[in-house]
């Protein structure tokens, strides 16, 4: 299982209705439902995915997030999850504004562009960083927006977005004391828990 | 004629009909007295009677949804690619019900029985029934096969209209509801085309205010008139360019008004055939059941109030090049359930068949039933 989801986890309350925007083969909402008795729903852009969510019973509602979110009612999700994606989103700021707007709450995780070897890889080749965690060549990347935690953090405060939780991990979704003396310029992936 | 039935073929296939005794009251406010049920069953029941499927037709449907009545038969039931061991719906698991709904022409008890009252055809005094009316007769059905609960409830397009109204008549009665290129009602636009097929009918000298058996005849030009605008919309643009383009028929232009262009032929063979096979009263009546139908319209046109009454698991599916019932019909139908916070799941199968898609076995769709049956099976969620 995804280390990941296990921080997820924590911040999610039992029998809360929830949201998962770009939520792949639906693994995070099948645990969550099974150990947090949550209800609701995926979104889901590939085929694939969405067939892979039906099969385990993992409800899933087909939709492109930037054809946005309008369509759903404000406040009526507890908890929006968006994880991996927003870095994939045509409009990333719209997203965050949205899923606070639909939820009470917001979990948002994604990969720190501020990362050492990401900083190193550009200011050393002079070229777009490709590594483990971020494999792709900058023409077929589907990471649109790349931005560091100080960028979500600033995003956050311009827009009265308030930070509950944040923690901070290696690619291996470790957390340690030296990740978190330094987590812009050590830690690989973010996970925010956020709320107006 | 198969030469022989295909191993994935539920194969030869023998109606049956059920009679019942009990006048059943319809929306109309009238009611049958009486009335026979034609159905087709595929694969066995099992034991606790929990792996029943029920095949809600559409417009032009029947009870003879898979295998063969006869080896004379040119083509198998109208969703045979879908029906079958091993296939989407796989009868080696379920126990398949196909009827043929009332008001039909293939069995059941519509404008070709006999009027009890009068011992004449009923012709045009056939009750015009709503989808809740076919609703209640399939859930008698139901009580006499000895099925408690449907495994699922499947249906396209007008079917998939008869799966919403399971869901919210009989709540307790099915564990899934698929509805597939369906709309919660019709739109204006919908409403037309049924409107400007009726006034085909109604209009050919041959209708006799629907008493043409009276006179020894059938209103065929109406009918096919009706079919013909009703296959247009059916297909899809891109289907007719690459099934006929503007290809013609004897090579040149004949600049007279007979058909020209292939897909002119088309047409009218299938509107000529059709009006062979299907009674005019009964696509009347069909048609006026898929304007009536708005479950919505018993609670001030609020969807989801209505839909919180479900308590089934529901598949939704639409078909990407369907504009008879586009897929921005079924997202209203999806929007509804989530705000009723009832459990759905909906894909929008890329396919360039048009509405016919529902039809196809296209290999999406064909997991996406399979998925969704087998997670009923798994007793699913929570």
């Amino acid at each position: 299982m995804r280390p990941d989801l296990d921080y997820i986890e924590r911040w999610i309350s039992n029998g809360s209705h929830v949201l998962d925007l770009g939520c792949g083969d639906g693994s995070l909402l099948a645990l969550l439902r099974q150990r947090k008795q949550v209800t609701g729903y995926g979104m889901e852009i590939d085929t694939d995915n969405i067939l892979a969510c039906v099969r385990k019973g993992v409800d899933v509602i087909h939709q492109d997030l930037n054809e946005g979110l309008d369509d759903i009612d404000d406040q009526s999700f507890d908890t929006v999850i968006m994880t991996q994606s927003l870095q994939q989103t045509h409009k990333p700021d719209r997203i965050v504004e949205d899923m606070l707007r639909i939820g009470k709450q917001a979990i948002v995780t994604f990969p720190n562009f501020g990362h050492w070897t990401v900083r190193s890889y550009l200011a050393l080749h002079g070229r777009m960083p490709v590594s483990e965690n971020l494999p792709y060549t900058w023409y077929d990347t589907p990471n649109i927006h790349f931005f560091t935690f100080r960028d979500f953090e600033v995003l956050c405060r311009e827009r009265n977005i308030k930070i509950l939780e944040r923690t901070v991990v290696d690619r291996n979704h470790q957390a340690n004391w030296k990740i978190n003396l330094m987590p812009n310029l050590l830690g690989e992936i973010a996970l925010y828990h956020i709320t107006r | 004629m198969p030469t022989e039935i295909p191993a994935d073929s539920v194969g030869l296939i023998q109606p049956q009909s059920a009679f019942f005794e009990e006048p059943l009251p319809l929306r109309s406010g009238r009611s049958l007295s009486d009335y026979t049920l034609v159905y087709e069953t595929y694969g066995t029941l099992n034991a606790d009677a929990s792996n029943a499927i029920l095949i809600c037709h559409a417009l032009s449907g029947h009870h003879h949804a898979a295998g063969y009545n006869s080896l004379e038969d040119r083509k198998p039931g109208w969703w045979d690619a879908c029906i079958g061991p091993g296939k989407a719906i796989d009868t080696n698991r379920y126990f398949v019900v196909s009827l043929n709904n009332l008001g039909g022409c293939h069995g059941s008890t519509g404008p070709m029985s006999q009027d009890p009252e009068t011992g004449r055809p009923y012709g045009p005094d056939f009750p015009i029934m709503a989808v809740r009316d076919w609703v209640k007769s399939q859930a008698r059905l139901a009580d006499r096969l000895g099925i408690e609960c449907w495994h699922a409830v499947i249906g396209g397009s007008l079917g998939g209209m008869q799966a919403l109204r399971w869901s919210i008549d009989y709540p307790d009665r099915l564990k899934g509801c698929a509805v597939i290129a369906s709309a919660p009602k019709l739109s204006a636009q919908n409403i037309a085309f049924n409107e400007v097929a009726r006034q085909a009918i109604v209009s050919d000298p041959d209708f006799h205010q629907g008493r043409y058996f009276d006179h020894d005849t059938r209103p065929k030009r109406g009918l096919m008139l009706a079919r013909m605008l009703g296959h247009i919309t059916y297909l899809s643009d891109s289907s007719m360019r690459e099934k006929f383009g503007r290809e013609l028929r004897t090579g040149k232009l004949n600049f007279n008004f007979d058909a020209d262009f292939e897909v002119e032929s088309y047409l009218r063979y299938q509107g000529e055939n059709f009006s062979d096979q299907f009674d005019a009263n009964t696509y009347l009546l069909m048609t006026k059941a898929l304007d009536y139908f708005d479950p919505a319209g018993d609670h001030d046109g609020d969807l989801a109030r209505c839909l919180s009454q479900a308590r089934c698991r529901f598949l939704v599916a639409s078909f990407s090049t369907d504009w008879r019932f586009a897929p921005e019909r079924s997202e209203e139908l999806v929007r509804a359930l989530t705000r009723a916070r009832r459990q759905v799941s909906y894909l929008e199968i890329d396919a360039p068949q048009g509405h016919d898609a529902f039809l196809f076995p296209i290999p999406e769709y064909v997991a996406l039933l399979e998925g969704f049956l087998g997670s009923l099976a798994n007793g699913g969620t929570a």
